[in-house]
């Protein structure tokens, strides 16, 4: 008898235990079922998609290996769309960062009208892209778009913007590169803002100039933000789509097509859902390899803050 | 401790609300009417301006007054891709198709590799057959055909022409009462008309023909123009690679480099008619379907010709052909056909074009009243239905959107000045040819 209250004990502990142990994973199960269900399980089902034939021609799936990837990877088309994203990534990632981080580190200061400044360089985050392409597209209308007009002003020829394949793809990164700045502006405004004012103090009783205390305690001090802002940018780079739809549609013979707007292209138009499971394949592992990379780099770096 | 029970009570609302709404989502399809009824549900896409439901929803009126027991649910699809995306989309997840869609005449063969229509050879046959079929305008049958079957009717077609500044035609000395008969006399005429101001930069373009979008389309008008064409009968040939059709793209890209009587590079089709409207351009290659809305905005005497080749006149067709589609009920089926026939009538034929731009599908809409009341209003009317003896097949093949896109491809490395006729040609048939290869006919 006297062992019964024990066992009763021991059970409410075994059942407390249980129950502090059940906890994290109630607590990330809505969570993780939404990431399963909408993360997981299509990127998992898409690399078994792209294993198969399955087109216009194939209407049943059939089992083709790797033949998906190697039939994209021997389209000239495909390479180019390849050497588009690279390119657009390369040159709108760096650029947006950088003119952002020089645009906050202008509007930190005492200037007559901040906010006007700030809300102007903020404005084109707010437009929604599809938005932004339609009023781009006009300014970049050959004869009388506004940037025709802007560029004549200065004695230089008028071009053809987005029917020009040598033109295009900068068109393209002008606006991708104007309506992310501003966004990326804000981050380092914030990061600007927050930081410690003693250390700049003390620098500029040590005689330090503006461009020295900018380059050694400014920019060291902000590379966290720059870190999330770069990772926001690479993204944003990859999954650009909305004003290739709206302005070029890939063209002029598909100098301007990129990733996303090809995996659109092949699976709604071509209807070919085997090569764009491929597609969004190297799309995934593309971003996967970025962000790890990023992520490790990230963790080494912690120990500036 | 009040937060927490807050919580649970704003969920319990919500709930509350979601099972509300699914519950009368639920009663909904309870409320049909009379079981002899049929709901038919007809997807169709918008491709022109202008105020389409309303045109369509009245058409609907007066279909379901004449057949009481037919309802039909009209579902504005967005553009042709969309609707045939819907359309597959849906087909391939085992859901129910509409019973009637508009879809591009060049979709045939894409429907039935994918198994989504149905031929209408009985229905035809019941209607009276030949007699039947006979008043609609061959050219615009032409998509209609495969294996022995006809698949679709006309319901929205178009083809394109050439616009025209009749008053830039005068000032230049050139017969306003007529547009070129062939490539080399549009190009004698651009070059009239194509004006200079002081320091040299072009303030009015002989013409303007665009190459975005689906280049291949008013490329084929210089093809068809040139006496032959990139696509015959068969569903899974296409003749991209001759001498014929490399000419027809060096004239092309010969406007703007050789002739200057076109801007450089690639020109959009959005922009085209503004460039008409505004005096930048004294020809445009367009649709007919935009014959309304630049008489609107036109400030000038608009004329409206053939688009030409080397031999003369020549245009594809284009636009949408109704069909019906497969795995509907039988009843839905027989009420299906009715529809088709309605919309495709002689007198909705007249009245969709009068108010849309589309050319009728039947020779008859044309000499109905309503047609030539219109047509003694704006003569420029007539022009694109009496130009169908002119025209030829739209492109179209199986796994259509990528035999386009490879043509169209063509067209715009040639024009950018990226590659030469003969290896873009080249090009772009072996492309077509692997793609094709899939096909047995």
């Amino acid at each position: 008898m006297t062992l019964r209250p024990r066992a009763s004990i021991a059970r409410t502990e075994r059942r407390f235990r249980f129950g502090t142990a059940a906890l994290p994973y109630l607590l990330i199960f809505p969570t993780l079922l939404f990431v399963t269900v909408f993360t997981l399980w299509p990127s998992l089902r898409v690399v078994y998609d792209s294993l198969f034939l399955q087109n216009q021609a194939a209407q049943t799936p059939q089992f083709a290996g790797a033949q998906n990837y190697t039939a994209l990877f021997d389209d000239p088309a495909f390479r180019q769309v390849i050497v588009n994203t690279f390119v657009y990534v390369v040159v709108t990632v760096p650029l947006s960062v950088l003119l952002a981080l020089v645009l906050a580190l202008l509007l930190n200061q005492k200037i007559r009208a901040l906010g006007l400044y700030r809300l102007a360089f903020f404005y084109p985050a707010i437009l929604p892209m599809v938005s932004a392409a339609t009023i781009w597209l006009f300014m970049y209308t050959p004869g009388y778009g506004l940037i025709n007009v802007f560029v004549e002003f200065f004695h230089m020829p008028s071009q053809n913007w987005l029917g020009d394949p040598n033109l295009a793809l900068i068109a393209l990164m002008i606006l991708g590169i104007w309506k992310q700045t501003g966004y990326f502006m804000i981050f380092y405004l914030a990061g600007l803002q927050g930081l410690p004012h003693d250390i700049f103090e003390a620098a500029s009783l040590d005689g330090a100039s503006t461009v020295q205390a900018t380059r050694h305690l400014t920019l060291p001090l902000l590379m966290g933000t720059t870190l999330f802002v770069t990772t926001i940018a690479v993204v944003n780079a990859f999954e650009t789509v909305d004003q290739i739809y709206i302005m070029t549609g890939g063209g002029p013979n598909n100098a301007t097509a990129m990733l996303l707007f090809d995996l659109w292209q092949t699976l709604f138009s071509f209807l070919d859902v085997g090569k764009a499971s491929a597609i969004s394949v190297i799309l995934i592992v593309v971003l996967l390899v970025f962000t790890v990379t990023n992520f490790i780099y990230t963790e080494r770096r912690a120990t500036y803050e | 401790m009040s937060s927490f029970i807050r919580l649970p009570k704003s969920l319990v609302v919500v709930l509350a609300l979601a099972i509300l709404v699914l519950g009368l989502a639920a009663c909904a399809p309870a409320a049909t009417p009379t079981p002899s009824a049929v709901t038919l549900t007809f997807y169709y896409p918008v491709a022109v301006p202008g105020p389409i439901t309303q045109i369509i929803d009245g058409y609907i009126a007066k279909f379901q007054q004449q057949n009481p027991n037919i309802k039909v649910n009209a579902v504005l699809s967005g553009g042709y891709p969309d609707t045939l995306t819907k359309i597959q989309t849906t087909i391939k997840g085992g859901g129910t198709p509409p019973d009637v869609a508009v879809m591009l005449s060049t979709d045939l063969y894409s429907l039935v590799d994918s198994n989504a229509i149905q031929p209408l050879d009985d229905y035809i046959k019941a209607a009276g057959g030949d007699s039947f079929t006979s008043d609609f305008y061959p050219a615009f049958l032409a998509n209609s055909n495969y294996q022995g079957h006809i698949w679709s009717l006309p319901f929205q077609r178009s083809t394109p022409v050439l616009y025209y500044n009749k008053d830039m035609f005068q000032a230049a000395g050139l017969d306003p009462n007529k547009g070129p008969a062939n490539f080399q006399e549009m190009v004698a005429d651009a070059k009239k008309l194509t004006k200079t101001d002081a320091s040299g930069n072009t303030t009015t373009w002989g013409l303007e023909i665009s190459s975005d979008g689906i280049p291949y389309w008013l490329f084929q008008s210089f093809v068809i123009g040139g006496g032959t064409n990139v696509v015959g009968t068969a569903a899974n040939k296409v003749t991209f690679d001759t001498p014929q059709v490399a000419q027809a793209l060096q004239d092309f890209a010969d406007l703007s480099t050789q002739d200057k009587v076109m801007p450089t590079g690639i020109l959009q089709w959005a922009n085209m008619p503004n460039d008409f409207v505004n005096g930048k351009a004294a020809m445009i290659w367009h649709s007919s379907g935009s014959l309304t809305n630049i008489l609107k905005q036109a400030k000038f005497n608009v004329g409206v010709s053939y688009t030409v080749g080397e031999k003369g006149y020549g245009a594809p067709t284009g636009g949408g052909n109704i069909y019906m589609l497969k795995g509907i009920p039988a009843d839905h089926q027989a009420a299906a056909w009715k529809f088709i026939q309605f919309m495709t009538s002689t007198d909705i034929q007249a009245d969709w074009s009068i108010n849309t731009g589309y050319i009728p599908g039947r020779k008859s809409s044309m000499d109905t009243q309503a047609m030539k009341d219109y047509i003694a209003k704006v003569p420029q009317a007539a022009v694109a239905p009496a130009g169908l003896q002119y025209a030829g097949a739209e492109l179209a093949a199986h796994d259509n959107a990528q035999i386009q896109k490879a043509l169209g491809d063509a067209v715009q490395a040639v024009l950018t000045g990226k590659s030469t006729p003969a290896d873009a040609l080249k090009t772009a048939q072996q492309q077509a040819d692997q793609i094709l290869s899939a096909f047995k006919d």
